[in-house]
C-alpha cells in the first residue's frame, strides 16, 4: 500500500515538449504526447476503475478494468496503455464499460477473502474500492469452486508478510522489483490459475534474492504485501514528509504515524534524491529509535572504572562546563574540541563548531568525514574549485559511459543503485575499477563492459594509466580544454600523464590490470558519449585518497565531461550528512562554506555575528587530537554522535588516546564504544525527534522534520546550546529554523536558504544565492567556481604498507546493504537476519593454501594488531585480497587497520592493510579483553538503570 | 615526531613531481601552515631545529627551513 496521503495517477508522467488535445468524457484535456489515456483522464479528474496499474511503474494492461471507448474505434482498449492522441474523444462510462467491468470484478472476488473489516488496509484497498467503483453487487461464480484463499502466508521477512490468499496476480510487485528496484527476485510461477507470486525459485521471501526494498510492498494494491508493524499497529492516523537518516543518498520518506508512534516509512513519490523508491535499512530498519538500549538520562561519572550516576540535565550540563574551563585554565585554551556528527542535522552541526570556535576559544574541531569523504573536500576544492560533487542524481539519466570507481552501490547507496541501473538497462556503458567482482559489475540484464580489477592502492597508477591513454592517443576534449581550464597545468599535466611510466604496459605489473583492459577503458570513458565518474570510499580511504580524487577530476575536465547533465565527478557519501557536516565548518582549517579560518574576511564578518574573536590557525583533526591526548596537550573533548573507538582506525591507539583524557563527554542514543571511555553522557535524539536539515551527496538540503519528542527531553541542538549557556556564551536559538537563517546570513552558497524556502521548493541544491534562486542541480556549467579548471600532478607513490613474508595478504574494508556504518543502528534492528556478524571473505585458492574452510574461524593479523572473524569463500575476491565490514563492534575490524593515512588530509587508509590470515580456534587476545570491558560497562550501566528505576 | 615526519615526508612525495622545485617546496610549506594545528609546526620546527630535520625527505626540510624564516 502506497503512503494513505497520495494519489495515484495511473501511469507514469511522461516528459514529451508537444501537447496533445482530446476529449474526455465531453471534457477538454490538454497533456503531452503520449501520456496515457488512465493518467489523462485521471489530471482531469476522471478516475478510471485500475487494478494493474499505477503511476510508478509502466503500463501493463493485465487486469482489463480500465477499459474505456474511443469514439470512431471498434472494441474496449485498456487506457492504461492507450496514448492519447489528438482529437481523441474518450467516454470512461457507458453500461457496457460497467458490466465489463463488474464482470472482470466478478472474477477477482470470487477468489478473494471477504475479511475486508479485519484486513490490515481496510479503507485503503485498491480492490475495496474498485468493487465500490463498479458497483459490484453480487458475484455469481459463488465461493465453494477452487480457490487460493488457503494459500499460506509467507511470514519469513522480518518487516513484511506475503499473504498469497489475497493476491490477485496484478505482476505490480514482479513489476516493481524488476523496474524500480532491478533486483529482478520475483516472479510470476505458473500459468493460468495456477500462476502465483514467487519469490526466487518458489522460496521464502527471506531466503530469496529479495533485497527487502519495499518497492513491492508498496506497489501492492491489497494486502497481500503488508508491513508487519502495520499489521500491528493499524492504519496511520497522519503524515509526516522527512529525510533518511541512513546513507548519502537522502532518501525523502512520509513518516506515517499514529499519535507518536511511528506506523511505518514510506518512500515520498515526490522526493526529489529517491522519487519514491527505498532501501531495507531507511524503509524498515527504525526500530532502534525506540530501542530498550537507548539510554534517556544524562550520566556522569569520575572515571571510566567508576559506576555511571544519573543527573538531572542542569547538573550535566554544568559539570560538562566545568571541567572544560577546568581544563582550558590548566592546560590551555587549545586542550580541549569537539567532533560534529554527520548524523546529525546542519543546524546542529553548525552548533557544535560555533560552540568550539566561539565557546572553547579554539578551532579544535573535526567531523567523521575525516576518516572518508576528507580527500574529497580537498581534491576537488584544488582542480574545480567547490568541496562537493557536481551533479544531482537525475543526471545519471542522461550518461553513456558510468565510471564506478572505489564504490559499492548496491551494497552502500541502494537507492541511486537503482537508478543507475535503470540506466544501464537501458544501454548505457559500464566501467568497475574496483578490487572485488562487485555486484553491479554483473547484475541481472547489466554487465560491465569492462571490470579493472586492481590490486588495492594502486588507484592512482590506474587513473594515470587512464589518463596515459586520453593524452597519447589525442583524445583530450582540447576545446573545452582550451576555453575552460589553466593552459600552463594542463601543459604541465599533459607532459606528466604522457611520460612511459605511466602507461598502462608499464604499470600493470603493479595494478594487475591488462594494459589492453585498461585502454579500451580509456577509450570508451573519452569517446562514448556523455561520461560519468561515480565513486565512493575505495578512491578516498588510501594514502594517496586525494590524488585520487584530483586524478578523476582531471579525467573528467580532459574530456570535457563536466559541466552539463549526464557527465560529472559524483562522490557517493558515506553518511546522511556528511556532505552536510563538512559544509557547516566542521574542519578544523574552514568556517562554514569552506572558508580558510586565515581569511581575515570572512573571520571578521563570524566574528561580528558571534561577538568574540576567532582563532586565525588550524586546529588539531582527529587523528592530531589522539596524537596530542597521548602527549598530554589534550584533556576533553565534545563528541555529538559519533563513535571513534569503532569506526576510526588502529582502535587501540584511539582508546589508548580516549583513556588519557580528562573529560570525555559523549553525545549519542546509546552507550556506544566510545561512550564507554567517557566520563559524561548526554542522551541524543533520533532523526525522528527534531527539526532541521540535512544535505545529500547531490548537495540537495531537505527537510527532517519532528514527528516525535525528543525521548531524553531535547534535540541535539538544544544540548550544544545549553553547554554554551553554561560557559557563558549566549545561544538562544528557539527554533533550528533560525540556525539556517544564521547560516545563510554567514555562508554565500546557503544564501538563499530558509526553512520556508525548503518548504516551499522541496529541497534545495546548493549553491542557492541571488544568481541560484531555485538552487544548483549541475555545477561548473559555464565556468568553474574556480575560474579556470585546474589540473593536477598526481604522481603515484606506493603505500608504505606492502605485504611481506609475514603479512602477505591485502586487506580491504567496506560496508554491506544491510548494515551502516558502525551498525549502531542497523545492528538494533531484525536487519542482523541478513548479516549478524562480521566476516573475512578471502578467495578460495588463498584459503585452500592456509587449510581454511567456509566458516573457520580466522586470525587476522597485521602489523597494528590481531583479530578472528569468520571465513567467508567467495571468487568475488582476488587471491591475495582478503575483505571485511566493520559493523559489530567485538569484530576488531580496525584492530587490524593501521595509522596511514592520506597525505593531505590524514584520512585513513583503511582499504590498504597487510595482513596473515591462519585458521584459529579462539578468540584474540584483543576480543577477550574487548569482551571483559565491554561487560563491565554494561555492568556499570546496569548498576544506574536499577538505580534510576 | 616519527609521526609528524611520515606526515611532513608524505606531503613531500605528492609534491615530489612538480617539475618546478621552488614550487615544489613552497606547496609543502603552504599545505603546513593551511593545515597543520601550530603545535604540530612548532614541534617539527623544534626538530628541525634540533636535528637539522632527521628523517625529513629533502623537500619537506627545505619547507620547514621556510616556515622558520617565516
Amino acid at each position: 500500500m502506497r503512503s494513505f496521503v497520495e494519489t495515484d495517477l495511473g501511469t507514469p508522467a511522461v516528459n514529451a515538449g508537444e501537447t496533445v488535445a482530446l476529449e474526455i468524457d465531453g471534457q477538454h484535456v490538454r497533456v503531452p504526447a503520449g501520456t496515457s489515456l488512465l493518467r489523462a483522464a485521471a489530471l482531469a479528474g476522471t478516475a478510471i476503475p485500475r487494478l494493474c496499474a499505477t503511476d510508478t511503474l509502466e503500463a501493463f494492461g493485465s487486469c482489463r478494468l480500465c477499459l474505456v471507448e474511443i469514439e470512431g474505434r471498434k472494441g474496449y482498449p485498456a487506457s492504461c496503455t492507450t496514448p492519447a492522441a489528438a482529437g481523441m474523444k474518450v467516454r470512461t462510462q457507458s453500461p457496457k464499460l460497467a458490466q465489463l467491468r463488474r464482470g472482470v470484478m466478478e472474477l477477482y472476488i470470487s477468489d478473494h477473502p471477504l475479511d475486508c473489516l479485519t484486513c490490515p488496509t481496510n479503507g485503503h484497498c485498491e480492490l475495496q474500492d474498485m468493487a465500490g467503483a463498479v458497483g459490484l453487487r453480487e458475484v455469481r461464480y459463488g465461493y465453494d469452486g477452487a480457490s487460493h484463499r488457503q494459500a499460506q502466508k509467507d511470514e519469513s521477512n522480518p518487516y513484511f508478510t506475503f499473504d498469497p490468499s489475497k493476491c490477485i496476480v496484478c505482476s505490480r510487485c514482479v513489476r516493481a522489483c524488476d523496474e524500480v528496484q532491478g533486483t529482478f527476485a520475483l516472479t510470476i510461477q505458473g500459468r493460468g490459475f495456477d500462476s502465483k507470486v514467487s519469490a526466487g525459485q518458489d522460496e521464502a521471501f527471506l531466503g530469496s534474492e529479495c533485497v527487502s526494498c519495499g518497492a513491492c510492498v508498496q506497489a501492492c494494491p491489497t494486502a497481500t504485501l503488508s508491513e508487519k508493524s502495520l499489521i500491528a499497529l493499524g492504519q496511520p492516523e497522519r503524515s509526516v514528509v522527512t529525510t533518511c537518516a541512513y546513507c548519502g543518498v537522502g532518501c525523502s520518506f512520509r513518516a506515517e504515524m499514529k499519535g507518536e508512534e511511528l506506523v511505518r516509512m514510506v518512500p515520498d513519490q515526490n522526493g526529489q534524491a529517491n522519487h519514491g523508491h527505498s532501501c531495507v535499512k531507511g524503509r524498515f530498519a527504525l526500530g532502534y529509535a525506540t530501542h530498550r538500549d537507548r539510554i534517556t538520562t544524562p550520566m556522569l561519572r569520575k572515571r571510566i572504572s567508576d559506576p555511571w550516576q544519573a543527573v538531572s540535565w542542569e547538573v550535566a550540563i554544568a559539570h560538562v562546563a566545568a571541567e572544560f574551563r577546568r581544563l582550558q585554565q590548566a592546560y590551555g585554551r587549545h586542550s580541549i574540541g569537539g567532533i560534529t556528527s554527520s548524523r546529525c542535522t546542519n543546524e546542529e552541526t553548525y552548533l557544535v563548531q560555533k560552540l568550539v570556535r566561539a565557546a572553547f576559544g579554539t578551532n579544535n574541531v573535526d567531523t567523521c568525514a575525516r576518516v572518508c569523504h576528507s580527500p574529497t573536500g580537498y581534491g576537488l576544492k584544488q582542480t574545480l574549485g567547490e568541496s562537493a560533487g557536481t551533479q544531482n542524481f537525475d543526471s545519471v539519466e542522461q550518461a553513456d559511459v558510468v565510471l564506478v570507481i572505489g564504490a559499492n552501490p548496491t551494497d552502500g547507496h541502494p537507492v541511486f543503485a537503482s537508478r543507475l541501473k535503470q540506466r544501464l538497462r537501458q544501454g548505457a556503458k559500464l566501467i568497475v575499477i574496483d578490487p572485488r567482482r562487485i555486484d553491479l559489475v554483473r547484475t541481472p540484464h547489466i554487465q560491465a563492459q569492462h571490470h579493472l580489477k586492481l590490486r588495492p592502492g594502486t588507484n592512482v597508477a590506474v587513473l594515470n594509466a587512464l589518463a596515459h591513454v586520453i593524452v597519447t592517443e589525442h583524445l583530450v576534449d582540447e576545446a573545452f580544454v582550451a576555453a575552460r581550464c589553466e593552459g600552463p597545468a594542463f601543459a604541465k599535466w599533459r607532459d606528466f600523464v604522457a611520460q612511459e611510466r605511466n602507461a598502462p604496459e608499464a604499470l600493470q605489473a603493479e595494478t594487475g590490470v591488462p594494459a589492453d583492459e585498461v585502454r579500451a577503458a580509456a577509450r570508451l570513458y573519452a569517446t562514448g558519449g556523455n561520461a560519468a565518474i561515480y565513486y565512493g570510499l575505495g578512491v578516498t580511504e588510501h594514502s594517496q585518497g586525494s590524488t585520487a580524487v584530483m586524478a578523476i577530476a582531471n579525467l573528467a575536465m580532459a574530456t570535457g565531461n563536466i559541466g552539463r547533465v549526464g557527465v560529472g565527478v559524483n562522490p557517493l557519501r558515506g553518511q546522511n550528512n556528511v556532505q552536510g557536516s563538512c559544509d557547516m565548518g566542521s574542519f578544523p582549517h574552514e568556517f562554514p562554506g569552506y572558508r580558510h579560518v586565515s581569511d581575515s574576511a570572512v573571520r571578521q564578518s563570524f566574528e561580528a555575528a558571534w561577538g568574540v574573536p576567532l582563532h586565525d590557525e588550524p586546529g588539531l583533526r582527529i587523528p592530531n587530537m589522539f596524537e596530542a591526548a597521548l602527549d598530554g596537550s589534550f584533556r576533553g573533548i565534545y563528541i555529538e554522535g559519533e563513535d571513534i573507538a569503532q569506526s576510526d582506525p588502529d582502535t587501540q591507539h584511539v582508546t589508548a588516546a580516549l583513556s588519557a583524557m580528562e573529560c570525555v563527554v559523549v553525545q549519542d542514543l546509546f552507550l556506544n564504544e566510545t561512550a564507554k571511555f567517557a566520563h559524561v553522557f548526554l542522551p541524543g535524539s533520533s532523526f525522528l525527534e527534531k527539526d532541521g536539515t540535512f544535505t545529500n551527496a547531490e548537495r540537495r538540503i531537505s527537510r527532517v522534520r519532528k514527528v516525535m519528542q525528543p525521548k531524553a527531553g531535547y534535540a541535539d541542538w538544544e544540548i550544544t546550546q545549553l553547554i554554551a549557556q553554561a560557559l557563558g556564551y549566549p545561544m538562544n536559538y528557539t527554533h533550528p529554523s533560525q540556525i539556517m537563517d544564521e547560516i545563510a546570513a554567514l555562508t554565500p552558497t546557503f544564501a538563499g536558504v530558509s526553512f520556508a524556502r525548503l518548504d516551499e521548493l522541496g529541497s534545495i541544491q546548493w549553491p542557492c544565492n541571488d544568481e541560484h534562486p531555485l538552487g544548483t542541480p549541475t555545477m561548473h556549467v559555464d565556468e568553474f567556481v574556480r575560474g579556470k579548471g585546474r589540473f593536477m600532478l598526481t604522481e603515484y607513490v606506493p603505500t608504505e604498507e606492502k605485504v611481506n613474508a609475514r603479512f602477505p595478504l591485502l586487506l580491504t574494508t567496506g560496508r554491506i546493504l544491510s548494515q551502516y556504518n558502525v551498525g549502531a543502528q542497523t545492528r538494533r534492528t531484525p536487519n542482523v537476519l541478513w548479516h549478524d556478524e562480521d566476516v573475512l571473505e578471502l578467495h578460495p585458492f588463498d584459503a585452500e593454501q592456509r587449510g581454511i574452510a567456509d566458516g573457520d574461524w580466522v586470525g587476522v593479523e597485521s602489523r597494528a594488531g590481531d583479530t578472528v572473524l569468520r571465513a567467508r569463500l567467495s571468487d568475488r575476491m582476488q587471491p591475495g585480497v582478503v575483505y571485511t565490514t566493520f559493523h559489530f563492534p567485538e569484530s576488531g575490524a580496525n584492530v587490524v587497520t593501521t595509522e596511514n593515512s592520506d597525505w593531505a588530509t590524514n584520512c585513513p587508509e583503511y582499504k590498504v592493510t597487510a595482513v596473515q590470515a591462519t585458521r584459529v580456534s579462539q578468540p584474540s587476545d584483543w576480543q577477550r579483553r574487548h569482551q571483559a570491558f565491554t561487560e563491565h560497562q554494561l555492568e556499570l550501566l546496569r548498576h544506574v538503570r536499577s538505580t534510576a528505576g | 615526531m616519527e609521526r609528524l615526519v611520515g606526515m611532513a615526508n608524505d606531503i613531500a612525495r605528492y609534491f615530489a613531481s612538480e617539475p618546478d622545485h621552488d614550487e615544489a617546496v613552497a606547496g609543502i610549506a603552504t599545505h603546513l601552515r593551511r593545515f597543520w594545528e601550530p603545535r604540530m609546526r612548532a614541534a617539527l620546527l623544534a626538530h628541525w631545529r634540533e636535528t637539522g630535520g632527521a628523517g625529513l625527505h629533502e623537500l619537506a626540510r627545505e619547507a620547514v627551513a621556510r616556515l622558520a624564516q617565516a
